[in-house]
Formats: structure tokens, C-alpha cells, sequence
């Protein structure tokens, strides 16, 4: 089951840019891109734990600020030679607002 | 040795030139041109009017050349007479001896003869002078009148737009360029020059240039009045013959020559535009350049006859594509095949006579030009493929269009470069001798070595010679999003006045929507460096380091580094560097190589705090993370040292004052010695000041990093402030040539340090503007990052969007 939560008004990212949510399980970095799509991934590189909401996001991409693999945000996978991947949320824009889907986490503090 | 006196230093001449000194004829030549300058390209001078060229990319021969080859050359004067009996040529300043006498003098503009053509503010298009003419009223703005419609006056007008002016072409002809195209074709253009903002009126007759003591309008004989500030005719040429008509040479409408371009006097050749052969007029240098070939023969006594080629032509205008070749007088026994697409602008006309191609337009695609030409030149019968000979090589039932199929379809003798006359078979012939690359191959063969408008299928032909090896070369584009190189885009950012990223990915047809990581910082700063005052920063292109002013560490957190003028610092600095540190927790603080002291381990969300701290102490940003000026470093000098001849450190402070916060292809260090034991180590570094008895060593192009490189020496000067002045004018030499991510000395190899010499230190004028530009645009610059941050600029960079840690456990 899906449990959307309003994050913010996408005018809070600028476009093609990022910005974080926290959450128990981490932080979650949501991008908008050129055309107002909203993608949203664990913040945390595949390849040494680089912040991905600080790389440069081009198309539906974001290059790692760290050492430049490149992510994909609708899949969370890495693109091109390097292998890996990254955690990807469920989210969605309503009325100009942002909604994350926080099903996952809510559950695993629950379980605590 | 014989003496051959050469009249014209222009196109054919210059070819002709190169010809004759590869045979070793035994020729002492002299060579007299009216312009003040010998040999260049002439056909690119549209690219240096609208600002895609510099004169000196498109000088064909150096002095080096000419002296290597004992040629004195006599420029800045022209030819008064030549008297065939006595074998003299008359100068103002007297006569000159020949053996052979060559007139290549080339054609004199046409002036429509109407009231107010001697106007001031009237010019031709024609040599490097009209250019400059012309740039020097589209630096002031305004308004321009082009009259005439054919491919050298759009030209013009092309480039007097992309320099800024207001531009209206006047046209006698239904539609634009009737010569070579068809209305259909013709309207097509004329629809691309007008978006781009050229206005154009057709069946426009001059009447009358207005004005008193300057032309200030143009009246047409259907009344309307155009005002303006300059009127550039390009109605035609006429042969320049005048010196043969008066030698008494058989002239028609140009020197009469025959097969081996001799006139009708034996010890006389003529060759290029000034000539007349078989009733024949020559306008383009394809076929003067086989004239040449044939001139250079006869002079040396061999036996060789022109034949005059089909030619075709290509406009160059950046982003109109239009190939054109062949005759479309309309006859009985001709028929056309038309293709259109309207949506993409695509026109493609083919005009066939008894199942061959007597004429070819294309416009908005013009890859298969060249394979249409070959056909129209090889009359080859058409009427087999004929249903789909207008979609070009390519087309296979559908199958993908794959561009080296294209070239591999080509035969041997099909023409790659038209002004060179290379075909495929040449091309093939050098890379089997050889030639491994494709700079080998246009430096053997010449191909694209003229007009450029067949770099890419040069290539495309080289890459099909070598095979899987080849990789097209790195110079061809900035990144896998464009073909385009670091200094065309450069260039074409300048030229078509483009100001914003996804511009200039519209109009370069980028292949990415976005870009990528590679092409957009560079783009960032092409523009910011382009257009200082107008250019709004994009953040996004910008990697995190500058885009949050800290460098981003392994694990995320930041180091921020403090300027500290020269390596100077106070006690109460001191101490706020070490409150700030206590009160932000920061683990680590280091002395940097370059004599700050970096706060290493600051949390993101901490920065803008830290930063009010340290600016309320007042220091500023370091620019430690920056693609700009980092630090300056210096030795203690005369203050305090025993051998210090200088004040190495207020010299450091002076500069670093006059240079920090711009920003630049990549890092930039500084430093400043007092005295040539150079405890500053200012001879590995991008800029280095090395104090002497007599002055300031200036030192360039040096590096400690990847690659250690000494620098080279730039020049002495006397004076502080000369020193400032030539380190400005050489941080923007440098700021406006370099590819993003060169450091100066990657960039000094590819330029040459002589280029960087003879801007900055040769030439006076050159050096002031180069320091009036850095200047003007640190009015823009100077400015802390730090103080905007921590006053709220941007903060959603540092604050998360939002906190669900508790939501999420309630
Ligand atoms: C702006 C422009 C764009 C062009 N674009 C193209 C193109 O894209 N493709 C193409 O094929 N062609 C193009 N052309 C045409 C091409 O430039 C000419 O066909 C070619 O330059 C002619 O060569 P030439 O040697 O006969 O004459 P020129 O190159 O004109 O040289 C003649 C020289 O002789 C000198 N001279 C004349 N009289 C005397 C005298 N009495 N004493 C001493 N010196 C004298 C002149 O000053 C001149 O420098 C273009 C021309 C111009 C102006
Ligand atoms: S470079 Fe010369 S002036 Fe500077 S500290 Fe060294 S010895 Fe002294
Ligand atoms: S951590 Fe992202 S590329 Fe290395």
C-alpha cells in the first residue's frame, strides 16, 4: 500500500536541480527536471556513497559529484560501463505539490 | 634565373605560386598587390566579417613562405601599365624588368552608377579593407542596407546581423539568389532570413542614395525610402583588365587566354577572375585553381591545358544549408523531379535533360550534394533509379540511412572538395601512400583546406580510407552532445549573439536534450565569459564546488578556504578561523600549498553560517574550489629578506586584489618572488612574477599538478602597474581562447607562445583592450559568494526540502 506524503511545491527545486527530504532511513534526494518531471532517489551513489542531489542532472540523468558515474533517475540504475544501482521512491506532483510515497519507511520505523 | 613579375596577390596567384616552386622552375619572382597585405583566403572573409574567423586564420602565405621561397613581394602597390615591347611593368615608384609577366588582378566590384554612390558610408565587399569598413559601423549598431541578393551579399548581410546590426536586403530579382536558385528554393531562404530577424525586399530597384555629407537612406524607384547608416553593394563583378586592354592584349569582357593561359602576347599569362577563356568568365575558385595548376606548367615549360570543370556552390551562412550546381534555364526538352518537405524546410530539385542531371538545388539538406554533382559531371544516364534518384545514395527500400554508406557509395573521381579539386580517389591514393591521419591527408591533398564547407565529409572519406583505426578525430566535438569543437562553439556563441544554454543547443543542434555534465559547465562559462554584463549564471551547469563555493570532500561534507591577500594574515583572522573551527566542530585545519589555512569537514547545512561568521571577521571566499583565480602565492621580498630586491608581497596583494573572483577555463596560481632564488616558486605557476634588479620577469604557462611544467618566459617590464596590466591581459587572452578544463599551459601549447607573445606583449593596442575587458568584467564579478550565501542566495541548496524522520515514527 502507498502512503503519499506532501514533500514541498516543485517550485521549491529548481529546475534541473535537487534538494533533500530526511528520512529514517536515510536521505532521499528528489530532482526536477528541465521539463518538470520529479524523480526520487536514495542520496547515496552506488559507487562510494556520493550525494547524488549534488551532481549535475542533464535529461533524465544525474552524474555523481563524486567520481562521475552516471545515474539514471527513472530507473536508479547506473548507466553506461559501471554497474549498480539505487534505491528509487515512488513520487508524484498533484496540483503543483510534490508527494512522496513513504510506505517503506513508515513501515520499517514501525517494525522497530 | 629568369625574372617572373606577378600581378594580384590574391587566389589563383597565390595557388599558382606553390604550383611553380614544387617544380623548381628557376623562376626570380616578384610579386606586386595592390592591397596592403599578400595572399588570403578571400572567400573566407564572410566568416571574419560576422566574427567566426580571425584575419589571421585565413592568411594562406606568411612572410616565412615568401622569403623561403625569394619572392619579393611589393604590397600596397599597384600596377600603373606594363609595356609588352620593352618587358617592364610601371610602378609609382618606377619600372621592373620581367622574362614572364602573370596578370592575376581578379575583378573590380560593381558600383550601380545612381545619384549618391560616392557617398561616404557606400562601400563593395571585396578585400580585407571592406571588412573592416564594415565592422567598424556594426561596432557602433545601427542600420545597414545590402543591395543585392546573390551569395555575396547575403553573406554580408549575414555577418552584419551577427555583428548587430539592423540589416534589409534590397534584391532586383523576384527572389533571392535567381542565379543559382529556384523561386521555390528562393523562398525557402528567404523565409530563414527573415526569422533570424534580416528583413528582405525583392523586386526593390535603387533609385537614389540620400544623404548630405554621408549616405543616410536609400530610395527605390517605387518611392520607399530605407533609412540606414551603410549601404553594401554586391551586385556583381566586373574583370579587372584595364592593364591588358592598355598593353595592348586581346581583351573581350576579360584578358583573352587560350588553353594555356597564355593572352596574345607569348611572354604574358593571365589567370583568374581578370580572364576570358573560350567566351568563358570565372567567378569561383574552383576553376582558378586548375588554372593555376595549368599557369604553373606553361611557365615551366611543360605542356598542360584547362579544362574548365562544372562548379557548384555552397552559401555560407552558419545554418543555411543550400548546395547548388549546373544550369536551370527551363527548355522543351527538360523535365524536373521535386522533392518537398515543408515542415523541415527540406527542398531538393534535380533538373535532367535526355536522362541526365543538368542541374541540382538543395536546400536544408545537402548531405547527397556532392554525389548529385558527380553524376551531373559524369553525365551518367539516370533513367534507371530514377524513381529514386532525388533521395540520394542512401535510399535502399527503407533501410536505415547509415552516412558512411553514403561515402562508400561514392566513385573514385567523385569531387569532395570543390575549391581544391580532390576527389575520393586522391583521398584513398594519399591514406595508401601513407598519410595515417586526417590532418595528413588535407595537408597532402589541400582537401577542405579552402571555403571548410566539406570538413565533414573529408573526414567522412578518411575514416572510410583508414577503417575501424580511425576514430574521428577528438577535435571533433566538446562532447558526445555536438560535433561542434570547443572554439567553433566559442566562436558561434560570439557571432550569432546567443545568451542562454538551451539556445545555444537549439541552433547547434545539439544531439541530448540536456546536455551532459561535460558540455553544460563549459557552456556556463563560454557564455559568462562571452557576455559578463547580460549572461544570468545557470547554477545547475555548475559543478557542486562552485555552485555551494566549498570543495566537496570523500564523504560528503565541505572544506572552506578563506582569502588571505598574499599570504598575509592578522592575529584577530587568526582567531576567528580558530572560533569559527571550535563553534562548527571542524575536525581538521590545514595550511594549504598554497598559503591559506582550509577548514576541513564543514556539514553542508553549516556553510552559510560559517561563511557569516568569517565574512563578519572580514574575510572573504578563497575561491579555493573555483575554475578562477585561486591563490597568489609570495616570499617575504624586501620587507624582511636579505636579498629581496622587490616588494614581492605587496606586489602579490596588488595583483591578487586586482584578479580574484573571476572566473576562468580552469584554475588559475599565482605567485610572486622577490629576487631569482624564487622562494615562491613562481616558475611553476600559471602566472609567476619573478622580481629583478631591473624590473618584473613575467613567467607563463606553468604547472605542479598532474603534469609539472616549467614556465616559459613571457617578457620583463619595468613598472608594477605594467606588470598588473599584462597579467589582466593575459588571464583574458587565456579566459577568452582556452577550451574549458585547459589549464594555460595545455592551452599556450596549442596556440603558441608566440601568439600569446604578440598579444600581449607586442602589440600595445591589443594588450589595453585585452586588460579593459578583464576589467569590465570584474565590475560583474568582484563580488564575495559567501556574503550572498550567508544572506540567503540560493538556500535551498543547503536546507533539506523536508524533515520526515519524526512524521514517519508518530
Ligand atoms: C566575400 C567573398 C566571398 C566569396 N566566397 C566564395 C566562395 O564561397 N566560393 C568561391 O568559389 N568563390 C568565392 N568568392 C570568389 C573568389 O574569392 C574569387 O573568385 C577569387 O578570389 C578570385 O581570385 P583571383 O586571384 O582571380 O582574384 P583576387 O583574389 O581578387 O585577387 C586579385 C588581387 O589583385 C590585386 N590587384 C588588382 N589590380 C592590381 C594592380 N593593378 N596592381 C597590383 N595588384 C592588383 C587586387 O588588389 C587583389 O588583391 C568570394 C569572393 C568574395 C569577395
Ligand atoms: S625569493 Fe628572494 S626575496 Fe623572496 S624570500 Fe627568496 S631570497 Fe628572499
Ligand atoms: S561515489 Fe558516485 S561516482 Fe563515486
Amino acid at each position: 500500500m502507498s502512503d503519499f506524503v506532501d514533500i514541498g511545491h516543485l517550485d521549491d527545486i529548481p529546475p534541473e536541480g535537487a534538494r533533500v527530504v530526511k528520512t529514517p532511513l536515510g536521505c532521499i534526494a528528489v530532482f526536477r527536471t528541465s521539463e518538470d518531471e520529479v524523480f526520487a532517489l536514495d542520496d547515496r551513489c552506488p559507487h562510494k556513497g556520493g550525494p547524488l542531489s549534488n551532481g549535475i542532472q542533464h535529461g533524465r540523468s544525474v552524474t555523481c559529484p563524486l567520481h562521475n558515474w552516471v545515474i539514471s533517475l527513472e530507473t536508479g540504475q547506473a548507466e553506461g560501463a559501471d554497474e549498480g544501482s539505487v534505491a528509487t521512491w515512488a513520487v508524484k506532483v498533484e496540483g503543483g505539490r510534490i508527494l512522496l510515497d513513504r510506505s517503506r519507511f513508515s513501515r520499517a520505523v514501525a517494525a522497530e | 634565373m629568369k625574372r617572373l613579375v606577378v600581378i594580384g596577390a590574391g587566389m589563383a596567384s597565390g595557388r599558382m605560386l606553390e604550383h611553380l616552386f614544387e617544380r623548381e622552375a628557376g623562376y626570380e619572382v616578384t610579386l606586386f598587390g595592390a592591397e596592403p597585405r599578400g595572399n588570403y583566403n578571400r572567400i573566407m572573409l564572410s566568416p571574419v566579417l560576422s566574427g567566426e574567423k580571425s584575419y589571421d586564420e585565413i592568411v594562406t602565405h606568411d612572410a616565412d613562405w615568401y622569403a623561403g621561397n625569394g619572392v619579393t613581394c611589393r604590397f600596397g602597390e599597384r600596377v600603373e601599365g606594363v609595356d609588352p615591347d620593352r618587358k617592364v611593368v610601371v610602378t609609382a615608384s618606377g619600372e621592373t624588368a620581367y622574362d614572364k609577366l602573370v596578370i592575376a588582378t581578379g575583378s573590380d566590384p560593381f558600383i550601380i552608377p545612381v545619384p549618391g554612390a560616392d557617398l561616404p558610408g557606400v562601400m563593395a565587399y571585396r578585400d580585407l579593407d571592406d571588412v573592416e569598413r564594415m565592422q567598424g559601423y556594426a561596432a557602433k549598431g545601427g542600420r545597414a542596407v545590402v543591395i543585392g541578393g546573390g551569395l555575396l551579399g547575403l553573406e554580408a548581410a549575414a555577418g552584419l546581423k551577427a555583428r548587430g546590426m539592423d540589416v534589409t536586403v534590397v534584391h532586383l530579382a523576384g527572389h533571392l539568389m535567381e542565379r543559382q536558385l529556384d523561386p521555390a528554393a528562393g523562398y525557402l531562404l528567404e523565409r530563414e532570413l527573415r526569422s533570424r530577424g534580416i528583413e528582405v525586399l525583392t523586386e526593390a530597384n535603387t533609385a537614389e542614395l540620400r544623404g548630405t555629407d554621408h549616405v543616410e537612406a536609400v530610395l527605390l524607384k517605387d518611392g520607399r525610402i530605407i533609412e540606414t547608416d551603410m549601404v553594401c553593394m554586391a551586385v556583381g563583378i566586373r574583370p579587372a583588365c584595364a592593364l591588358g586592354r592598355e598593353a595592348g592584349l586581346a581583351v573581350n569582357r576579360g584578358i583573352v587566354v587560350d588553353d594555356a593561359m597564355v593572352t596574345s602576347d607569348p611572354d604574358v599569362l593571365a589567370l583568374g577572375e581578370c580572364v576570358e577563356h573560350r567566351g568563358q568568365l570565372f567567378g569561383l575558385v574552383a576553376p582558378l585553381y586548375d588554372q593555376a595548376k595549368v599557369a604553373a606548367a606553361t611557365l615551366a615549360g611543360e605542356a598542360a591545358a584547362f579544362d574548365p570543370p562544372q562548379v557548384s556552390t555552397k552559401l555560407k551562412v552558419t545554418g543555411v544549408d543550400l548546395f547548388s550546381a549546373g544550369d536551370f534555364a527551363e527548355g522543351e526538352d527538360r523535365e524536373e523531379i521535386v522533392f518537398r518537405d515543408a515542415a523541415r524546410g527540406v527542398y531538393k530539385r534535380l533538373v535532367l535533360e535526355e536522362d541526365r542531371i543538368v542541374g541540382v538545388v538543395m536546400y536544408g539538406e545537402t548531405a547527397d550534394g556532392a554525389w548529385f554533382l558527380d553524376k551531373l559531371r559524369s553525365r551518367e544516364d539516370i533513367s534507371d533509379g530514377r524513381d529514386t534518384l532525388i533521395f540520394g545514395p542512401n535510399f535502399a527500400g527503407g533501410a536505415p540511412v547509415d552516412p558512411m554508406a553514403a561515402v562508400a557509395a561514392l566513385p573514385d573521381d567523385a569531387e569532395i572538395c570543390g575549391c581544391n579539386g580532390v576527389s575520393k580517389g586522391t583521398i584513398m591514393a594519399a591514406i595508401a601512400g601513407g598519410a595515417g591521419s586526417l590532418a595528413e591527408v588535407t595537408a597532402l591533398t589541400k582537401a577542405s583546406t579552402s571555403c571548410g564547407s566539406c570538413a565533414g565529409l573529408t573526414a567522412q572519406v578518411v575514416a572510410l580510407g583508414l577503417g575501424d583505426g580511425f576514430v574521428i578525430p577528438a577535435e571533433a566535438g566538446m562532447c558526445g552532445c555536438t560535433d561542434h569543437t570547443h572554439e567553433d562553439v566559442r566562436r558561434l556563441i560570439v557571432a550569432d549573439g546567443m545568451k542562454a544554454i538551451p539556445e545555444v543547443m537549439q541552433k547547434l543542434h545539439w544531439k541530448s536534450s540536456g546536455g551532459c555534465a561535460k558540455c553544460r559547465p563549459a557552456l556556463n562559462y563560454y557564455l559568462l565569459c562571452a557576455w559578463p554584463e547580460e549572461y544570468a549564471d545557470h547554477a545547475q551547469s555548475r559543478f557542486i564546488n562552485e555552485r555551494v563555493h566549498a570543495n566537496i570532500q570523500k564523504d560528503g561534507t565541505y572544506s572552506v578556504v578563506p582569502r588571505m591577500w598574499g599570504g598575509i594574515t592578522t592575529p584577530d583572522e587568526l582567531r576567528a578561523i580558530a572560533d569559527a573551527a571550535d563553534k562548527y566542530a571542524v575536525p581538521t585545519v590545514k595550511v594549504t600549498g598554497g598559503q591559506r589555512i582550509d577548514l576541513l569537514g564543514v556539514q553542508k547545512e553549516d556553510l552559510p553560517a560559517i561563511w557569516a561568521d568569517l565574512n563578519a571577521a572580514g574575510m572573504v571566499s578563497g575561491h579555493a574550489y573555483a575554475k578562477g583565480l585561486r591563490t597568489v602565492k609570495t616570499c617575504v621580498g624586501t620587507d624582511h629578506c636579505r636579498f629581496g630586491t622587490q616588494d614581492s608581497t605587496g606586489l602579490g596583494i596588488r595583483i591578487e586584489k586586482a584578479l580574484w573572483g573571476a572566473w576562468s577555463p580552469h584554475k588559475f596560481k599565482l605567485a610572486v618572488s622577490g629576487c631569482p632564488r624564487n622562494c615562491a616558486e613562481a616558475t611553476c605557476k600559471d602566472f609567476g612574477v619573478v622580481c629583478v634588479s631591473e624590473g618584473y620577469q613575467l613567467h607563463v604557462g606553468g604547472a605542479a599538478g598532474m603534469e609539472v611544467k616549467p614556465t616559459q618566459l613571457l617578457c620583463t617590464v619595468a613598472t608594477e602597474d605594467e606588470a598588473v596590466e599584462y597579467c589582466a591581459a593575459f588571464y583574458q587572452l587565456y579566459r577568452e581562447g582556452a577550451r574549458y578544463l585547459d589549464r594555460p599551459w595545455k592551452w599556450i601549447d596549442r596556440v603558441g607562445l608566440d601568439h600569446v607573445k604578440e598579444k600581449v606583449v607586442e602589440d600595445a593596442e591589443s594588450r589595453e583592450a585585452l586588460a579593459a575587458r578583464f576589467f569590465h568584467s570584474q565590475t560583474f564579478f568582484q563580488h564575495d559568494p559567501w556574503a550572498e550565501r550567508a544572506n540567503g542566495k540560493d538556500a535551498h541548496e543547503f536546507m533539506p526540502m523536508a524533515d520526515l524522520t519524526r512524521v514517519a515514527a508518530e
